[in-house]
């Protein structure tokens, strides 16, 4: 028997380890339901401990984008901050405002958190390490994801706050707007990996190679849409506190509150570590395990959302959704049809990967030239309106 | 650019009642209106003097008048100052012609002035309180107006007399 | 063809009423509108002051006017420099006082250094307002404003409530190391007012939101009575430093940059143009600056000021547009009438017709390009 004590194999092998000890002396099918169950409770604890991680990263990058220092007083640089702040979410009061609607208000912040955390189940962690590798991995992250626009529309309709509801009027033209370029970019990864399964994506990759070298375009495009799914700036209007204040949260505080906190980040963790597995081969890299490739590609992924957040202004909502029909679903649709089309005729596989690339990189022009001009036209069109 | 004597002149041309006085030994020129006529004139001031700008109404209030002060600009002609003071002796119930509609800058202007000093200006779209809430009683600005302090109950009905604290 | 549906079976929308302020993170203060929407469109809107009403213009009635130049630093509390000197040259001109040359230099060197400090920060804050949630571009403003107020302390002891112009002159000459420290600081802010020119005007982001929204047309700004940076970028060539040419700003060289879209996009770039052309003459202040006496008037005499009965009007070009004080004299120590020309009231007069048609985001948009001070529009 070859040894499984590898730093690669180290979860996969404390799972074994633990499998056989309790078959030991347990029927089969309890051992299953354990074991399912700690895979469970595994991915909660890596949800909870990311959001823990991520909320201290944001405020730090966030200081460190506006040249200060961030959260530095307790722990060795503030690093103990992210407890104090979950301990001051669960001490504090409760506050139900008394014209709510009580069920959907409470229910709300379970929705979008349960929506958020079943996304973990198809992350592809590490070599062998996806909590179930589902043959449909890819759809089921899309569909899952987005039930938390039921959740994020229930919180802006049970608060009776009219800042709650413009919110949530604008979590459902975003969001489902912004499901139909990501779905198309999902469509393009697939068809080249052949695969729905997050795992046989990320051996695709492998083989081909990363897909954000052979398809530019597409994964631009899949890098906006994505934010927008995840809420992030600059298509962060749900929450947009110049505006509406904080939108569909606005009356929430304590614990509802940190549950929103949390899934917000959740998704910020599982959108940039499956932009990671689509685009940047996931879990693959020399010499360092499969799992700690996974996790520097996704922070790095993360860090650059973060980035753009403290560098870019909010679009405004009706931009959003012009951009979302009216330019990226058309790209999507002749990215679409590019892909299939240098996927199925070129049947050398890096000459196709040359000829895609090229291509993404026309759309990727066209596009830019197309919306460049026309903003190019309305600002001589506003030149001198003043004096007409 | 109109001289003193050019723009009286023109003014007292057009309108031989408007122009009640002409103070001497002012520091500002100084052009007093008789209050009815004050609409017209605005009007002629802004359309064939120039004077496009408005740049401050106020109110003055003496022990036997109000003064109404308004202090005008021409910003395409380049005139300088040009001062109006409609004199209002009736102390009960001071009216004046708004001329909302004929420089904008007059509307919260105005307003101030109705909720401050209590002087009405007939015509004005929408002559409520600006600054004091509604329902407040009393013109802060007048020389007679008592400072007093305000309970709770009185700031706002719907709490206590006393609050809880 | 249209196909015409019955208005029974027609969608019943409805508009709905937003109260944005008092307590609003984007009204720079206690300024509430009440906002009718259409779904995100804007269909009427609604100014309401008054949360901040002191009754300055009541309480200087019953102080003396040497005790009223504190208040003046409360107006507009971003610059309270040039508050100082509105009121400052209004007594002025009421009672005929002299100013000394090397007072009106250091007047101009302040009140400039005044306005590209509120420039930076409405700059800022616009990109707060935009959207810049974690306050980057206004974190960076405050920044170099710090080294700016920082010399105002130097000079005047307080930071932001100065009262450092007086009647007749300044309160104290400068400091030594006054002017070494300001021919630093005058270099580093033009480096940075083009670094904020290199980092913001290219942004598509910024350009897609600013661009078209909220245009003045130059009569109606006019008409009602909007100053400053607004006025010039809505394509009006109007500043009273040159149209009055008060103080000494006859002897500098320096422009009336105009713009003429008359949008957002347009008072951003005013601002940034109008911030070079105020270092342009600090430069040349700095330079010509002539030794002497810094006030006419000792405090003394000052405090005890008789001022003869009369009236007069005097106005600056206050950073955010014409600050005027209208003081009438009964021939006592204190103001008969103590009257101030609010520029940021005066500035929103058109808000509702910039606004109308628009969606909820451009209205925080277009209010921080007016950059109001609610210590200025309440008073």
């Amino acid at each position: 028997m070859e040894n499984i004590w590898t730093i690669e194999n180290l979860w996969n092998a404390i799972g074994t380890v633990l499998r056989n000890w309790l078959a030991g002396f347990l029927p089969a099918w309890l051992v299953t339901l354990i074991m399912d169950l700690l895979v469970i409770v595994v991915l909660l604890a890596i949800g909870i401990v990311a959001v823990l991680v991520l909320s201290f990263m944001e405020r730090k990058v966030a200081a460190r984008a506006g040249d200060r220092y961030g959260p530095n007083r307790w722990g060795p640089y503030g690093l103990l901050q992210p407890f104090a702040d979950a301990i001051k979410m669960l001490i504090k009061e409760d506050i139900i405002p008394h014209v709510a609607d009580r069920f959907s208000f409470n229910l709300a912040p379970v929705i979008v958190t349960v929506g958020a955390v079943m996304t973990y189940a198809v992350l592809p962690f590490g070599r062998d390490m996806v909590a179930a590798n589902l043959n449909i991995g890819i759809l089921y992250f899309a569909a899952v994801g987005s039930l938390s626009i039921i959740g994020l529309l229930t919180a802006g309709w049970g608060s009776r706050n009219k800042y709650a509801l413009i919110s949530a009027f604008r979590a459902v033209a975003q969001l489902i707007t912004y499901e139909v370029p990501v779905g198309l970019c999902i469509i393009c990864v697939v068809m080249l990996a052949g695969s729905l399964s997050t795992q046989d994506i990320v051996l695709a990759q492998q083989e081909r190679g990363w897909f954000f070298l052979l398809m530019p375009g597409i994964f631009i495009l899949y890098f906006l849409a994505a934010s927008a799914e995840m809420i992030r700036c600059p298509f962060d209007l749900l929450e947009a506190d110049s505006e509406i204040i904080a939108g569909h949260f606005i009356e929430y505080s304590g614990m509802k509150f940190a549950l929103f906190f949390l899934a917000e980040y959740i998704h910020l963790f599982a959108g940039s570590a499956m932009m990671v597995t689509l685009f940047f081969g996931g879990w693959l890299g020399p010499w360092l395990p499969s799992w700690l490739w996974f996790l520097i590609k996704t922070f790095v992924v993360i860090f650059v959302f973060m980035w753009i957040r403290n560098t870019f202004p909010r679009i405004r909502i009706d931009q959003v959704l012009k951009i979302g029909w009216k330019v990226m679903v058309p790209a999507g649709l002749v990215g679409l049809a590019i892909t299939g089309f240098v996927d199925k005729l070129i049947a050398d596989k890096l000459i196709a990967g040359v000829v895609l690339f090229i291509c993404n990189i026309g759309l990727i022009i066209g596009v830019s030239y197309l919306m460049g001009r026309a903003q190019r036209r309305k600002e001589m069109a506003a030149e001198g309106a003043a004096l007409r | 650019m109109l001289t003193h004597e050019e723009i009286l002149s023109r003014l007292r041309e057009r309108f031989p009642d408007a122009v009640l006085e002409v103070p001497e030994g002012m520091i500002d020129f100084t052009i007093v209106i008789a209050p009815q006529a004050w609409h017209d004139v605005a009007l002629f001031l802004r359309d064939e003097l120039g004077y496009d700008f408005l740049t401050n109404v106020t109110a003055v209030d003496w022990p036997d008048r109000f003064e109404v002060v308004y202090h005008l600009y021409g910003v395409q002609a380049g005139h300088p100052l040009l001062t109006i003071k409609l004199p209002v002796t009736d102390k009960e119930n001071p009216t004046v012609p708004s001329v909302v509609d004929v420089w904008r800058s007059a509307d919260f202007q105005e307003r101030e002035e109705y909720d401050l000093m209590g002087i009405r200006f007939e015509g004005h779209p929408n002559l409520k309180r600006i600054m004091m809430w509604e329902g407040y009683e009393g013109h802060p600005l007048r020389k007679d107006f008592q400072n007093r302090t305000f309970t709770y109950a009185e700031l706002e009905p719907s709490r206590k007399a006393t609050p809880d604290w | 063809m249209s196909v015409q549906i019955p208005p029974t079976e027609r969608l019943r929308t409805d508009t709905i009423e937003i109260n944005m302020g008092p307590h609003h993170p984007s009204t720079h203060g206690v300024f509430r509108m009440v906002l009718t929407l259409d779904g995100e469109t804007v269909v009427d809107l609604e100014p309401r002051f008054g949360y901040l009403h002191r009754g300055i213009e009541k309480t200087a009635e019953e102080r003396t006017y040497v005790q009223n130049v504190p208040f003046t630093d409360r107006l507009d509390y971003i610059c309270g420099i040039t508050n100082n000197w509105a009121y400052a040259l209004a007594l002025e001109k009421l009672a005929g006082i002299e100013v000394p040359e090397r007072a009106e230099y250091i007047r101009v060197i302040l009140g400039e250094l005044t306005r590209v400090m509120n420039h930076m920060l409405a700059i800022g804050f616009l990109w707060n307002d935009l959207g810049a949630t974690t306050f980057t571009p206004v974190v960076y403003a405050f920044r170099e404003r710090e080294r700016i107020l920082d010399l105002i302390e130097m000079a005047a002891g307080s930071r932001m409530m100065p009262s450092y112009i007086r009647a007749g002159g300044v309160v104290a000459d400068l400091p030594e190391e006054f002017m070494p420290r300001l021919q630093k600081l005058v270099p580093h802010l033009k480096r940075f007012i083009d670094e904020m020119d290199t980092m913001l005007t290219k942004n598509e982001i910024f350009r897609a939101r600013a661009v078209g929204v909220g245009v003045l047309k130059a009569k109606d700004a006019i008409n009602a009575g909007i100053t400053g940076p607004v006025l010039r970028a809505s394509g009006v060539k109007y500043d009273i430093r040159k149209a009055d040419s008060y103080s000494i700003y006859d002897r500098f060289d320096f422009e009336v940059p105009v713009h003429t879209a008359g949008d957002v996009y347009a008072r951003y770039l005013q601002r940034l143009a109008e911030a070079r052309q105020s270092l342009r003459i600090i430069e040349q202040a700095m330079r010509d600056i002539p030794e002497g006496p810094v006030t006419s008037l000792p405090y003394k005499q000052l405090s005890r000021l008789k001022p003869p009965k009369g009236e007069a009007y005097g106005r600056i070009e206050s950073p955010k547009g014409e600050l005027g004080f209208y003081l009438v004299s009964d021939g006592s120590n204190k103001p008969y009438r103590f009257r101030i020309r609010s520029t940021s009231l005066l500035n929103l007069t058109l808000l509702r017709e910039m606004c109308l048609g628009h969606k909820v985001a451009d209205v925080v948009t277009i209010l921080g390009s007016i950059d109001i001070t609610l210590g200025d529009v309440d008073r």
